[in-house]
């Protein structure tokens, strides 16, 4: 009864996380819409859970300690770009140009 | 229309309006903190979707221990004052908007296709396991019996993780 708008949801949460990361420059901003996509994702695992029983809700587990590793990690390479290049706009971060 | 219904869209649209203030708030400290309120309301959403305990994990690890990670960076970079907008020209929005437009076109054409009615269980799995078993123990016994390796392996990768933050983040080893 529940999955209907649930999986509603998640989409439009989903399109908002991808919107934000299509729209944004800076790159901490575009970090915290990977993470709305990742939400929108548990959204859909859980609601389908509520169907298929818990092999959904072990799965969101597993995306929140990869989302958790991730963070931590994405976070400490932004560091090391901004101690480096002084900004987080990523149209100033452009070595990879030819 | 049902209590449970009535709440469910409550929070869900809220979910959905901090989402779409915190991709479109200028400073980044506004936008980390309309992410904690979306993660607030997807926690309710997990509530009414018999995943409690999935719930309380959200609040904690997500809008507690991420979130916080976010804001310290924000405030250790000093990004915390509103700049200039960082939204892209007119082109750049325009494609945007329509890539967008299409993945929700999309996504939301995959909505009703629920799970074969041969594979559901009987109704409400989830709210049975755990009026029978107790919440926490209905997610705890299959994550460390049939999950086991893969909850293993997260171990590693989150060592791996820890080391490499340090790594990346450190000045001078």
């Amino acid at each position: 009864m529940l999955l209907e708008p649930s999986l509603t949801v998640s989409a439009v949460l989903f399109t908002l996380g991808v919107a934000g990361v299509l729209l944004r420059r800076n790159a901490i901003v575009i970090f915290m819409c990977v993470e709305l996509m990742l939400n929108a994702v548990n959204l859909t695992f859980v609601a389908l859970a509520q169907q298929l029983g818990v092999a959904g809700q072990i799965f969101v587990f597993f995306v929140m300690a990869v989302a958790a590793a991730e963070a931590a990690v994405g976070l400490a390479i932004l560091l090391a770009i901004y101690r480096h290049r002084q900004t987080l706009n990523l149209q100033n971060i452009n070595l990879l140009k030819g | 229309m049902a209590p449970t219904l009535i709440i469910f869209w409550g929070f869900a649209g809220l979910a959905v309006v901090s989402a779409l203030a915190c991709i479109t708030r200028r400073s980044p400290v506004a936008s980390a903190l309309w992410l904690v309120a979306t993660l607030f309301a997807l926690a309710a959403l997990f509530v009414l979707l018999d995943a409690q305990f999935i719930a309380v994990l959200q609040v904690l690890v997500y809008a507690g221990a991420i979130m916080v990670l976010f804001l310290f960076v924000i405030m250790l970079l000093n990004l915390g004052r509103a700049g200039p907008s960082d939204l892209k020209g007119p082109v750049g929005l325009g494609v945007g908007v329509l890539l967008a437009g299409l993945m929700l076109v999309q996504l939301l054409a995959l909505r009703h296709g629920g799970p074969a009615p041969a594979l559901a269980l009987a109704p409400g799995p989830m709210a049975r396991a755990a009026a029978e078993q107790g919440m926490v123990p209905a997610v705890a016994r299959p994550l460390f019996s049939t999950y086991l390796v893969p909850f293993e392996i997260t171990s590693v990768l989150l060592l791996a993780a820890l080391v490499g933050a340090v790594v990346l983040a450190k000045r001078k080893l």
